[in-house]
């Protein structure tokens, strides 16, 4: 008996090394394949909410935009829930954390740091393991400015649009507001039926409060695009005092349509000649119009690929997908949009157009607050930042750094040098006299572009302070939908120039 | 005389030594893992973590020094692995209950623990020789029976989860086929015992046994598919059938017996699944748990299992940690993932170390001793033990279709607590031999020394 019995015994050793060989199969050969099965993601959410997320800060590190606070609720199934103490202010930035809905925004965007999941966190997660500390995610540092995000906010009131501010220097996001905007607080907490609920308003709302204006749509630029115009005429070498010819209308060839200026007037005074710096504070279409043209379709296209615009093959009535890839974002973002040249072949007329921001071009106030940036700083287009650093939540100690980085040179110093003197001009004496700040000079330019749907959209860009030796230390873009408050008779120098000028000067004021 | 006389003095001090060193590592890890699973669900330290821990710890030594006083040769080490598996079991089950908010739920676990230590102390007690049982071979065979199969008998079993494997005596619900296969074990070691030579001596023709000889295997695999078929437990089924032709095997040597036991084990379990769709529903989520479209379903329990080994990985969430209540049954079935997820590869291969340890002491047992009847209960003891763990194990892994059989000690469950005190207590009374003996035996060894010594 004693033989089988030892027998039996090799038996168990035999299955339980079967046993082994198939858990060592399940918990580390396969264990990455099956724990990423869409069927596990419960887990892998809970596993999430166990954890505190770090916190998202404002560049004064200490404004919460969005934190971890353990849940009060001890039935619930998750240890910590998401907050935004500020509601929808920044909601379209930080984006949503929702246990049903996933994430969007920074927090989709620095997940892998929120959670604590990143590669540069294996040695602090190893030390939190033996110090017996919880692990905690990393803290996310931006570049954000609380008091110019609610003057953005406030400034803009109850108008649909949004505003941009940049800093020039190194192309950091000071604000980024658009109304509507929506409050992440109702996606993350609250139960399942309540998220649902909101989810639910959310996206049947017709004014899309979950896209963002700022950066996330695009629109017409309208005259705004003039800045990329004048900087294709600079670069050739043709000088802001260059004069050109002054119709009251330009006849296009090849059709028996004409291009006016706005409201039909005259530019300057009706004089048969016009200077291109008198023509861009005034805001001539023809003049533009005619400077696209006498550049032709070449070095038109080759300026607003410069400043980021993407190459499209437009496409009636939609926006056309990009052909090539353009200015980097940590956000989902669109950039700007310009025909590739070959649109251009036998089509002078839609050069015209597409000279003064008409046609197929489009902008949102996030890309002409970097093309105003690049003016202002001497003509580096920097990619658009919106968070410096992530540090250790426990011990402060940075984990990783995000440094500045430029895009191009959409121009030379002495051309944006030029090109900041008639955007003062605008401010000084054209379009945008509204946007004055007492002491300070503001550089900027306006525009007013068709909307199919009704009223026009404003639309202002500016720089400050903009005089001959100072260095701007804001830029911004902004954009009015529907007129604003003017309706039919909105122009962007008297709806989008004033907002424009409120948070410059909350920026200055106690920058 | 004098030398064998101080060697077993020797054995005797390492023994204890090496029983008490081990219970008390058994206690510490075990409380150990009681307040980890605090920390990790709750960050902090369970509140009754002191009561907890003095009652384990005055159970765990106090059970111990019963042990000694009744079995003073009894192996050392399978009592302590036994409370470390009891020990962390319960640690496990206090972290799940205390997650869905029920720790009464593991508070009743650990009353149970308390009462298998119990019946493992009453057992030692009342079975001074094990060979005692062996004169009630058809007595205790014919309870085993009817316990097996008490929960057909209307009005007190109860059919739960499509098994009808329990019974419910208005106070108290549980699984007699728990009992039922432990005497079922003892019948068979006092009837193989007793017919060994005579089974293994008859060969027909192509080396089978004679028609006659078959009946008693025939019999064994009838009563194995009565409880497939009346009770639907694919495990007790399989459970009985296995320790059957083992015990068959290991009494006679003969292959035939093991190789006719497959061919009507294969032909048993195609016919099961023929007729039982709660059979093919088992197979199907076995082979397609991780499907798109069963995963959410029929395959849920598996792949959640699998999700929680895998998420566990290597060294595991850590206790409290992880997310195995997202598994059905978790307590019961599936214990072994929520160890898997929460102390991942290295947790789980622990757990199944401390049964091999079981059962390789339980075999060295059958080795050692001299008499049919002991050698053929330690054995039948410890495969019982031993597939038990191979069964649920690798139903959680994937490896065989499910059947849901508790993990002994670990997991949820009053009456498999308690029927595994008995086999534990069984093989420690086994390895001690007969207590009055051994008594009888030390004052004549004292005598002895004395003699020698003056």
């Amino acid at each position: 008996m004693d033989r089988q019995i030892r027998r039996l015994g090799i038996a168990f050793v035999a299955l339980f090394a079967v046993l082994f060989a198939q858990v060592a199969y399940v918990q580390v050969v396969a264990a990455d394949r099956i724990a990423a099965e869409p069927a596990n993601a419960p887990r892998e959410i809970k596993a999430e909410y166990a954890v505190e997320r770090g916190q998202i800060l404002a560049a004064n590190r200490t404004t919460v935009l969005a934190e971890s606070k353990p849940n009060q609720d001890p039935a619930s199934a998750y240890k910590y829930l998401r907050d935004y103490p500020t509601g929808e202010l920044w909601g379209q930035l930080t984006g949503y954390y929702s246990r049903i809905y996933g994430r969007t925004g920074l927090e989709q965007a620095m997940n892998p740091y929120l959670s604590g999941t990143a590669p540069e966190f294996a040695t602090q997660n190893l030390t939190d393991i033996i110090l017996g500390r919880p692990k905690r995610g990393g803290t996310v540092i931006t570049t954000l400015v609380p008091r110019v995000q609610a003057t953005a906010r406030k400034a803009l009131g109850s108008h649909q649009g949004a505003v941009v501010a940049v800093d020039p220097s190194n192309g950091d996001i000071l604000a980024m507001y658009s109304n509507p905007g929506f409050d992440p607080n109702t996606l993350s907490s609250g139960s399942d039926q309540q998220i649902e609920k909101a989810w639910q308003s959310l996206i049947s709302d017709p004014e899309k409060p979950l896209v963002s204006h700022a950066f996330q749509d695009l629109y017409l630029p309208g005259s705004t695009f003039k800045t990329i115009t004048a900087s294709a005429a600079l670069e050739n070498n043709w000088p802001p005092t260059k004069t050109w010819k002054n119709p009251h209308h330009l006849e296009l060839p090849q059709t028996d349509t004409h291009i006016e200026n706005f409201g039909d007037e005259l530019c300057a005074g009706g004089a048969s000649e016009v200077t291109m710096e008198e023509a861009f504070a005034e805001s001539c279409n023809v003049t533009f119009a005619e400077i696209g043209m006498a550049l032709g379709a070449d070095k038109m296209t080759a300026q607003a690929q410069a400043y980021g615009l993407c190459r499209i093959a437009p496409v009636e009535g939609e926006a056309a997908p990009c052909l090539n890839d353009t200015i980097p974002f940590i956000l989902p973002w669109e950039t700007g949009r310009f025909p590739e040249a070959s649109y251009f072949d036998n089509n002078e007329p839609a050069l015209a157009r597409s000279s003064i921001g008409l046609d197929n071009d489009l902008l949102n106030p996030l890309h002409i607050a970097l093309i105003a940036s690049a003016i202002a700083n001497g003509g580096t287009l920097y990619d658009p930042r919106l968070v410096t650093e992530v540090r250790d939540a426990t011990t402060g100690q940075p984990i990783t750094t995000f440094d500045p980085k430029d895009y191009g040179h959409p121009l030379t110093s002495t051309s944006a040098a030029e090109l900041r003197q008639m955007m003062v001009g605008v401010v000084e004496h054209g379009t945008a006299t509204l946007a004055q700040i007492p002491g300070v000079t503001v550089a900027g330019k306006t525009g007013t572009s068709a909307n199919l749907h009704g009223p026009p959209n404003a639309w202002f860009t500016a720089f400050a302070p903009a005089g001959p030796s100072q260095t701007a230390t804001i830029a911004v873009g902004v954009i009015v939908l529907d007129g604003g408050y003017l309706g039919n008779e909105a122009t962007g120098g008297q709806v989008a120039a004033p907002i424009a000028k409120q948070v410059i000067e909350s920026y200055l004021r106690q920058g | 005389m004098s030398a064998v006389a101080a060697t077993t003095e020797r054995t005797r001090r390492v023994r204890t030594r090496t029983g008490l060193t081990a219970t008390i590592v058994a206690v510490i890890a075990s409380v150990l893992a009681f307040a980890l699973q605090g920390l990790g669900l709750n960050d902090k330290v369970p509140a009754g973590l002191v009561v907890y821990g003095v009652a384990f710890a005055v159970l765990a030594l106090g059970g111990w020094y019963a042990v000694r006083r009744l079995a003073r040769d009894a192996d050392p080490v399978l009592y302590p692995t036994a409370v470390l598996l009891g020990g962390l079991g319960l640690a496990m089950l206090f972290r799940l209950m205390g997650a869905r908010n029920h720790p009464e739920f593991a508070t009743e676990q650990a009353v149970w623990l308390a009462i298998g230590l119990g019946v493992l102390v009453a057992t030692l007690a009342l079975v001074r020789d094990v060979r005692q049982l062996d004169a009630y071979t058809y007595t205790i065979g014919l309870a085993g029976v009817a316990l097996l199969l008490l929960p057909i008998v209307p009005g007190i079993g109860t059919e739960i989860n499509g098994a009808r494997l329990w019974i419910n005596l208005g106070f108290i619900t549980f699984q007699p086929a728990e009992a039922g296969r432990i005497l079922i074990v003892i019948f068979l070691a006092s009837y193989l015992g007793q017919r060994r030579e005579l089974l293994a001596a008859g060969v027909g023709r192509f080396g089978l046994p004679r028609a006659k000889d078959l009946g008693p295997i025939l019999l064994a695999w009838g009563a194995s598919l009565l409880v497939l078929f009346l009770e639907r437990d694919m495990g007790a089924s399989l459970l009985l059938f296995g320790v059957f032709i083992v015990m068959l095997w290991v009494a006679t040597g003969r292959w035939a017996y093991l190789v006719l036991g497959l061919v009507l084990f294969a032909i048993g379990a195609y016919v099961g699944y023929l007729a039982f769709s709660h059979v093919q529903v088992r197979v199907d989520a076995w082979l397609h748990a991780m499907d798109p479209n069963k995963v959410a379903d029929e395959g849920y329990q598996l792949s959640q299992g699998w999700f929680a080994l895998a998420s566990g990985g290597m060294v595991g969430t850590g206790l409290g940690l992880g997310s195995p209540t997202l598994i059905p049954y978790v307590g019961s079935d599936f214990i072994l993932a929520a160890f898997g997820e929460e102390l991942g590869m290295l947790g789980v291969a622990a757990v199944l170390l401390l049964y091999l340890v079981v059962v390789g002491r339980g075999l060295r047992i059958a080795v050692e001793r001299h008499d049919n009847f002991e050698k053929l209960l330690a054995v039948g003891v410890t495969t019982v033990l031993g597939l038990q763990v191979f069964v649920i194990a690798a139903g959680v892994l994937r490896l065989i279709p499910l059947t849901g059989v508790p993990l002994p000690l670990v997991s949820y469950g009053g009456t498999s607590r308690v029927a595994s005190a008995v086999a534990i207590a069984l093989l420690l009374r086994t390895s001690a031999g007969p207590y009055f003996r051994k008594r009888r035996m030390r004052t004549t060894t004292k005598e002895a020394d004395t003699q020698v010594d003056v």
